[in-house]
């Protein structure tokens, strides 16, 4: 019958790493005019006298049509900042890859958009720090960045590129989702990705200062229902909830080494961005391996594939295949062991932990930010843990 | 994107979302359909009709070619067809644009 799968491809491939890898999220630089509190990057940026440079991105996005990934996704930092993107997405669209840019919008004229369709871009994500200037600027740290942000957005309905926009929320934006999603349909954006935030990196870092309470999550959850519905066939709306207050943990990555892979500025690759934070993994660099032998054979990649290396109570549990025991990062950030089941879940011992800090961090004073930054101009800083628990606790 | 939605209908003209697109895939030796953030592997059938979802002419068109080249009932083509593009557009992968008239639109 007329079927339409978004589940598992047909598959005749039955490897023992699993299926290839559908995406590939290429970091092109962590250096970013934006300075957000909750940025996806390690804490200790990527320099850029390390970052790959225009040949060596091409021959590891060939290496990745190989392997099979079908959309790239190019990103940073921000990755206009490389005076190379047009050649690359050129390079990415000749591969017949499916090419998407995840930007913050600050540094990119019409002129250069226009360059970049040509190349072949597919697809832009902007992101919005707030729905309004001081909001958004705020967040962002940087002055005049929502206005040109908005700018931009004209000119990618001008330009016909489609646009989704990226809002990622927590407690000091989310009285504003409604006028995200405002603009999201004022820009003629046709898909916006509310995404709470998720707590790696500098997010955690900054966590009690970006925590949500179950109110403001409630409150968010209704107004995203509200508006899949208004709004249906005109706008999608994607929701990712923090799971600090949920009962069971997200599928991270689809399940480690399953179906995507990050590459870094300097060529680590990596099964999800965050995962140079289990310390105990040391990750392949396209430099010295290809991509094929990365995601079929390399150590850390094997490490958590599948269900094998489950403990209990994962290992007996029935949902093991459904959220692969949900995230090692977080796993390893919050309880020190990178191998026990992620705390968002239930299941696990330090579940209640994990709620009680976010009711606490939740319910305090929000700290100042610490923005993202070099570590030679951050301030010191420390990574939460939970409370009443001291990391390593296990 | 306009805010009036027009309907999937044999009387629209029916096409994917300008960020779809159907392409084969030489490494799962199947056809998919990528669009921002998914991956869908459509069955043959939906391929076979995607693929002449080209904007020239109504869905109506299309399903009667459909019902000729397949010497199927029609009826059958156009309910499965209509099902499959519904669905389809419930996860805003489709263009929809009613006919032009003639008549000035506004
Ligand atoms: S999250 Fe903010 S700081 Fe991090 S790369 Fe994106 S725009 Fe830059
Ligand atoms: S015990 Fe493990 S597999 Fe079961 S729901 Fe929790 S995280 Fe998932």
């Amino acid at each position: 019958m007329l079927d339409i799968e978004p589940a598992a491809p047909p598959s005749t491939l039955k490897e023992p790493w699993g299926e290839p890898p559908m995406g590939m999220l290429a970091e092109l630089t962590h250096r970013c005019p934006l300075q957000c509190p909750y940025c996806s990057n390690p804490v200790e940026l990527e320099r850029v006298a390390g970052e790959l440079d225009a040949a060596a991105w091409k021959r590891v996005f060939a290496e990745a049509v190989e392997l099979g990934v079908l959309q790239l996704h190019l990103s940073g930092g921000e990755p206009t900042v490389r005076k190379d993107l047009e050649d690359l997405v050129g390079e990415a669209s000749r591969l017949g890859l499916y090419t998407n840019l995840i930007t913050s919008g600050v540094l990119l004229s019409e002129a250069r958009l226009l360059d970049l369709k040509r190349a072949g871009l597919d697809h832009i994500q902007l992101s919005l720090q707030g729905a309004t200037a001081l909001t958004g600027d705020r967040i962002g740290h940087y002055k005049g960045g929502h206005a040109k942000k908005l700018e931009l957005a004209k000119a990618i309905g001008r330009a016909g590129l489609p646009l989704t926009i990226n809002a990622v929320v927590h407690r000091q934006n989310l009285d504003e989702l409604e006028g995200l999603i405002d603009l999201a349909l004022a820009c003629d954006a046709h898909r916006i990705e509310v995404a709470h935030v998720q707590y790696y990196g500098w997010a955690l870092a900054n966590r009690a200062a970006l925590m949500p309470t179950r109110a403001q999550l409630e409150r968010a959850t209704a107004i995203v229902d509200d508006a899949r519905v208004r709004h249906a066939g005109r706008l999608m709306v994607d929701y990712v909830i923090p799971d600090y207050y949920a009962k069971r943990p997200k599928p991270c990555m689809g399940g480690w080494a399953r179906t995507v892979l990050n590459v870094t500025p300097s060529g680590a690759v990596l099964p999800c961005h965050a995962a140079q934070s289990i310390k105990s993994l040391t990750f392949p660099n396209v430099q010295d391996h290809d991509l094929a032998w990365i995601w079929q054979s390399s150590e850390p990649f094997q490490r958590f594939r599948g269900t094998d290396w489950m403990p209990e109570p994962c290992r007996s549990c029935s949902f093991k295949e459904q959220d692969f025991g949900g995230c090692r990062c977080q796993a390893m950030a919050l309880t020190g062991d990178a191998a026990n089941t992620d705390p968002a879940c239930e299941f696990s011992p330090f579940h209640d932990l994990l709620r009680l800090t976010a009711e606490d961090e939740a319910a305090s004073e929000p700290p100042a930010f610490t923005y993202r930054r070099p570590l030679a101009n951050a301030p010191a800083m420390g990574t939460p843990g939970l409370v009443g628990a001291t990391k390593g606790m296990s | 994107m306009s805010a009036a939605r027009t309907p999937v209908c044999e009387d629209a003209i029916v096409r994917l979302a300008p960020y779809a697109r159907l392409k084969e895939d030489k490494i799962r030796q199947c056809m998919v359909l990528l669009a921002p953030e998914r991956v869908l592997f459509p069955c043959p059938t939906t391929v076979m009709i995607l693929e002449r979802l080209d904007g020239s002419c109504t869905l109506r068109a299309v399903v009667d070619r459909m019902a000729d080249e397949f010497e199927a009932p029609r009826e059958v083509i156009a309910a499965d067809t209509l099902r499959m593009l519904a669905d389809l557009d419930r996860q805003a992968l489709l263009d929809v644009q009613p006919v032009e008239t003639g008549h000035a639109r506004h």
